[in-house]
């Protein structure tokens, strides 16, 4: 246990070092502040709080941004040590395999728990002081940042799983590019393309949630966009409202998370040194 | 004596390739070992047995009584410290940072860490970013994390492979240190001329089989190479030497002052006898024995 917060420890060292801390809390506040300063113009006539309008165009921004984030500080994890000899080194330490990927995992999520929470929280405080304030709405503004920092990890999972099979970083890259296209762009526009075609022949709405649950970035969105009355109704997705329930999405998205890492250990127990 | 590292009959495949085959080698305290041979002899993979971290294929490798890559691979990992052939530490990095990072991971106290850096020539440098280092300080740097928390074990892999000579003979002395210090070190190495003075014994792969082990003189004594023999003899008195020897000798190449003989092991002793029986014409005496090196081709050109 101390091995894996020691290596955790030294991967926040290492990002506040090479300026990935800063660089990512400062593109996600200026981000989110932008949404916030002229997201607010738009949302007179369809008398939708302003905060909900956010949660919603900022739910949109980060199921793009975190999830590439997340995969940029992750998918080098355990091939960039290899190759620079360190991983060499740190096995000969009396750590285990599991506890060094965990550690790298729990590093990176501090990492970008800490800009979405510092980045997202200057836009929220922006909001707050700035206009009248809608208290109902807050929680939907808190699920969004604890969602999207379990985004981030799923991701994150990902990349590292990602380290630990292929050999060389450039193919961890190319890999992690093609996860991100693929999760993000891709199986969204197949799945439109397949419910367009099928036109409701044979995919029923259970295959539908099936598919839906397939993909981490489609559960963020059904958390934060149906999840609640008053975002769903702002977000169109009023009809979608699935009837999938909030417990089952979170623990799908705990499952992403989960089912890499756990692979990712079992691969790096395997592999020779 | 208890070994503190036993390979018995030790063989690592890779696929159908032996990296290493029928290893049998016992370190005991205190011994400095040399492992020599050609690169991909098998110098490292049997450096990352000892370490646990691979399995041989077959055959056995005890640390300290355990299974390095055991359950117990952890404990006898804590009490061994190894320097890689290559490292790029993270160079935005300071020298204690890391160090202390190493540190914690050994459960080693951080308190040491000042020590170790004066220790291996690095103090004035300990704040600086590892990344502004020369090759020797990255090197001495590799070498105080092994030192962490007084390992009883180090494994050297190649310690001074690209070094200038000032940053070699630090980390010979280092290794002197250690030997003096009751530790057991094993260490591989392309600089056969320079380990020479520093080991106690030499292991040498060839192909992954180990082919000679044993302290130099064994080792000289079992291949029966000649020494040389140079004398340094009044001017125009060669002749009269050459006929009053009866050894047999062979004469290798001649100055108008000096000789020079190759000397079989067997006729050594008799030859100085000889020699020195004659102060009045042989002003000087000097014998050189076969060089590890010289060793080293002979056994593997044998081998061939």
């Amino acid at each position: 246990m101390t091995a894996l917060l020691v290596i955790a420890g030294q991967e926040v060292r290492a990002g506040i070092r090479n300026r990935w801390v800063i660089m990512t809390t400062v593109i996600l506040a200026a981000l989110a502040l932008s949404l916030v300063l002229l997201g607010s113009t738009p949302t007179g006539t369809i008398g939708a709080s302003p905060l909900t309008v956010v949660v919603v165009s900022l739910a949109s921004l980060t199921i793009f941004l975190v999830p590439l984030i997340a995969l940029l500080l992750s998918f080098d994890s355990i091939v960039g040590e290899d190759e620079r000899g360190t991983l060499l080194l740190l096995l000969a330490y009396p750590v285990s395999r599991g506890q060094i990927v965990l550690g790298k995992f729990v590093g990176q999520i501090t990492i970008l728990a800490l800009a979405t929470v510092v980045g997202y929280g200057v836009a929220g405080a922006v909001l707050y002081f700035g206009s009248a304030g809608d208290a109902e709405n807050w929680p939907d503004f808190a699920v969004l940042i604890g969602t999207s920092i379990l985004l981030g990890a799923v991701f994150i999972a990902l990349g590292v799983l990602v380290s630990i099979v292929v050999r060389e970083r450039a193919t961890a890259a190319g890999l992690a590019v093609g996860l991100w296209l693929l999760l993000v762009l891709v199986y969204d526009l197949a799945l439109v393309g397949l419910l367009v075609a099928d036109q409701g022949k044979s995919v029923t709405e259970s295959m539908l949630n099936g598919l839906l649950l397939l993909n981490p970035t489609d559960i963020y969105r059904l958390i934060n966009l149906t999840g609640h009355d008053a975002v769903a109704q702002v977000a169109g997705m009023a009809a979608m409202q699935a009837n999938l329930s909030l417990s089952a999405l979170y623990a799908a998205l705990l499952a992403w998370v989960a089912l890499p890492l756990a692979a990712g250990v079992l691969i790096f127990n395997k592999r020779r040194a | 004596m208890k070994a503190v590292v036993e390979l018995t009959r030790a063989t690592k495949r890779y696929g159908r390739i032996a990296a290493l085959q029928d290893v049998s080698l016992a370190l005991n305290p205190g011994e400095t070992v040399a492992v020599i041979g050609h690169n991909g002899a098998g110098k490292t993979t049997l450096m990352k047995l000892v370490l646990g971290l691979i399995r041989p294929s077959s055959g056995s490798v005890l640390v300290h009584g355990a299974d390095p890559a055991g359950r117990k691979g952890a404990r006898v990992r804590r009490s061994v410290g190894f320097v890689p052939e290559s490292v790029a530490f993270h160079a935005a990095m300071t020298a204690t940072e890391l160090l202390s990072f190493y540190a914690r991971l050994k459960g080693a106290p951080c308190e040491k860490n000042k020590t170790l850096l004066e220790r291996v020539g690095l103090a004035e440098a300990a704040h600086r970013r590892v990344g502004t280092y020369s090759k020797g300080m990255r090197q001495r740097l590799l070498l105080a994390q092994a030192l962490l928390g007084q390992p009883g074990l180090l494994l050297l892999d190649e310690p001074t492979s690209g070094l200038d000579p000032e940053s070699r003979s630090q980390i010979y002395e280092t290794i002197d240190q250690l030997r003096t210090e009751g530790a057991t070190v094993m260490l591989s190495s392309h600089a056969l001329a320079e380990i020479e003075h520093h080991v106690s014994r030499v292991a040498l792969l060839h192909r992954g089989r180990l082919i000679a082990a044993g302290d130099l003189p064994t080792m000289r004594r079992q291949v029966s190479l000649p020494s040389r023999l140079r004398l340094t003899v009044k001017h125009c008195m060669t002749e009269r030497v050459l006929s009053s020897l009866t050894e047999e000798v062979t004469l290798m190449s001649r100055g108008p002052d000096w000789l020079e003989f190759a000397v079989p092991e067997t006729s050594k002793i008799s030859l100085l006898r000889e020699v020195t029986a004659m102060p009045d014409v042989v002003l000087d005496v000097e014998m050189k024995h076969p060089s590890l090196e010289v060793l080293y081709h002979h056994l593997c050109a044998e081998e061939e």
